[in-house]
């Protein structure tokens, strides 16, 4: 059953926009969750670099969408109108990228939905810009971190969020093919975790691993968070942020009623348990005691995978869909780490692309229309055929121009000193390599 | 290697997107649409492959 498809449409009111405008205002505090997730589970000695780091990225991200991700989104209506350029093809018309206006001229005038669904944007593209910043910790230089986001929140984000929100060829799946509703993504599982996932899966690939984790003999190295207090208070500040974000699509995408926000609410959280609970049973089974940033993962996946599910499912399918991004996620973690040596400090290839993509194909058994399957297979087909090599080929080429990887001397040293010339706690010893192994 | 996975990989969106056009009928347009998915599964294993480090590369 789908909540928000159930009850009628409301009537657009300023006290519900303004509600709108409210949890807009707060799904900010999900990025401030990540950012000490991002922080706590990179080392001591770049603790300072990497908060700054998310707070540089959030910056560029504005800014970059500000100046040309929202003409490419097509959010506001530009010279060529809103409906964005499309061309003809096999009897169909795709609408592949918006013409919306650039430097947000014309903002203060649009209509009131308009102004809110770019601020929820706004939001998106920094929130998937930090993603990979986690990834690429203790060795990610901050300049290139930033040129890295200005691509991110301004080519690759917008242009999946046209396709999605904007009235691009995966929204009218539905009306072209008889595809359900079209691709369902009501709270940026796809446009925003997924595109922060599949760019921080694009990085890590570009860096490569941290310097001593895998060894020419034996394991790789294990070089745990330095916090696990910041962690875990950052995936409770998540849980905040993210409720407001996902009841915020809801009205945006989905025109969901005031009466169906509880329960995209209910199930959010119910997710987000689900998911955590089962990461904790599987660690607990695994290694004998709950791993914390294992389980810190398993939460932020089920959050994720409400992104995609809240606004659709019912409590009990939002019970089962964080259970099983619950499983996935610590697995998919080790088998990264130690099979494929892909070294991800904050696990967000498998907390957000990984629970994210799950996410959107469990909407396509949760929602009620025909077809909604095959919808949602199309766009995460879409998101792992182009998204993922798109991002791949901008980093490379970046990479050629802003060198991404720091040098080894600065890599030893700690991002801390060698960028920002002192630590984040200049009281505390800071361990040297060789105490991890 | 890891160029030829990169490149497998759209084309597997293509095949996603043929099967919308060519086929009408769902369990046709479902086939080849996970047909496509496959195809891109593929690419993203060989580009996996592709991208692994030797092992003590990353020694200090």
């Amino acid at each position: 059953m789908n909540p928000a498809a159930t009850i009628p449409i409301p009537a657009s009111s300023d006290a519900y926009y303004g509600l709108a405008l409210v949890l807009l205002l707060l799904a900010p505090l999900a990025i401030a969750g990540l950012a000490l997730v991002n922080t706590g589970l990179g080392r001591s000695r770049s603790a300072a670099q990497a908060i700054l780091g998310n707070l540089a990225v959030v910056s560029v991200a504005a800014i970059a969408f500000a100046l040309f991700g929202a003409a490419i989104a097509g959010v506001l209506p530009g010279t060529a109108g809103g409906a964005g350029h499309a061309f003809h093809a096999a009897g169909h018309t795709w609408n592949w990228i918006g013409s919306g206006s650039f430097l947000l001229s014309g903002f203060s005038s649009a209509p009131v939905p308009a102004q809110l669904a770019l601020l929820f944007e706004m939001a998106g593209v920094a929130f998937a810009a930090v993603i990979p910043w986690g990834s690429g910790a203790d060795r990610w230089r901050l300049a290139a971190g930033c040129a890295a986001t200005a691509i991110v929140a301004g080519i690759v984000c917008p242009l999946m969020m046209h396709w999605v929100w904007g009235g691009g060829w995966l929204a009218a799946l539905g009306p072209d093919f008889s595809l359900g509703a079209g691709f369902l993504d009501p709270g940026g599982a796809a446009t925003v975790q997924v595109v922060g996932g599949l760019s921080a899966l694009a990085l890590i690939w570009l860096l490569g691993p941290r310097a001593g984790k895998y060894p020419r003999t034996g394991i790789s190295t294990a070089m745990p968070g330095h916090n696990a207090v910041y962690v875990l208070f950052g995936c409770l500040l998540g849980l905040v942020g993210w409720l407001a974000w996902n009841a915020a699509g809801a009205i945006l995408w989905m025109n969901a009623p005031l009466a169906a926000l509880p329960i995209v609410a209910v199930n959010t959280v119910l997710s987000a348990a689900a998911a955590l609970g089962a990461t904790l049973a599987i660690t607990r089974y695994r290694f004998g005691k709950p791993d914390a940033s294992l389980c810190a993962n398993g939460w932020l996946a089920g959050l994720v995978t409400s992104s995609a599910c809240a606004a659709v499912a019912t409590p009990v399918e939002s019970i089962f869909a964080g259970l099983v991004a619950g499983i996935i996620t610590p697995l998919l973690v080790e088998l990264l780490e130690l099979a494929l040596s892909i070294d991800d400090p904050s696990g967000a290839i498998a907390a957000h692309a990984a629970a994210g993509l799950w996410g959107l194909f469990a909407v396509g058994f949760f929602a009620p229309k025909p077809g909604q399957l095959i919808a949602q297979l199309v766009g995460i087909a879409t998101l792992l055929g182009i998204v993922l090599p798109l991002v791949y080929l901008l980093f490379a080429l970046l990479n050629r121009i802003v060198p991404f990887r720091v040098d080894p001397d600065g890599e030893r040293m700690g991002m801390d000193l060698h960028e920002l010339g002192g630590g984040a706690y200049p009281e505390f010893v800071i361990h040297r390599d060789e105490s991890y192994r | 290697m890891k160029y030829a996975g990169l490149l497998v990989m759209p084309a597997g969106f293509f095949l996603t997107v043929a099967a919308l056009v060519l086929f009408s009928q769902p369990a046709q347009r479902g086939v080849f649409v996970v047909c496509g998915l496959v195809v891109e599964c593929l690419g993203l294993v060989v580009a996996v492959r592709g991208h692994m480090p030797a092992r003590g590369e990353s020694r200090l």
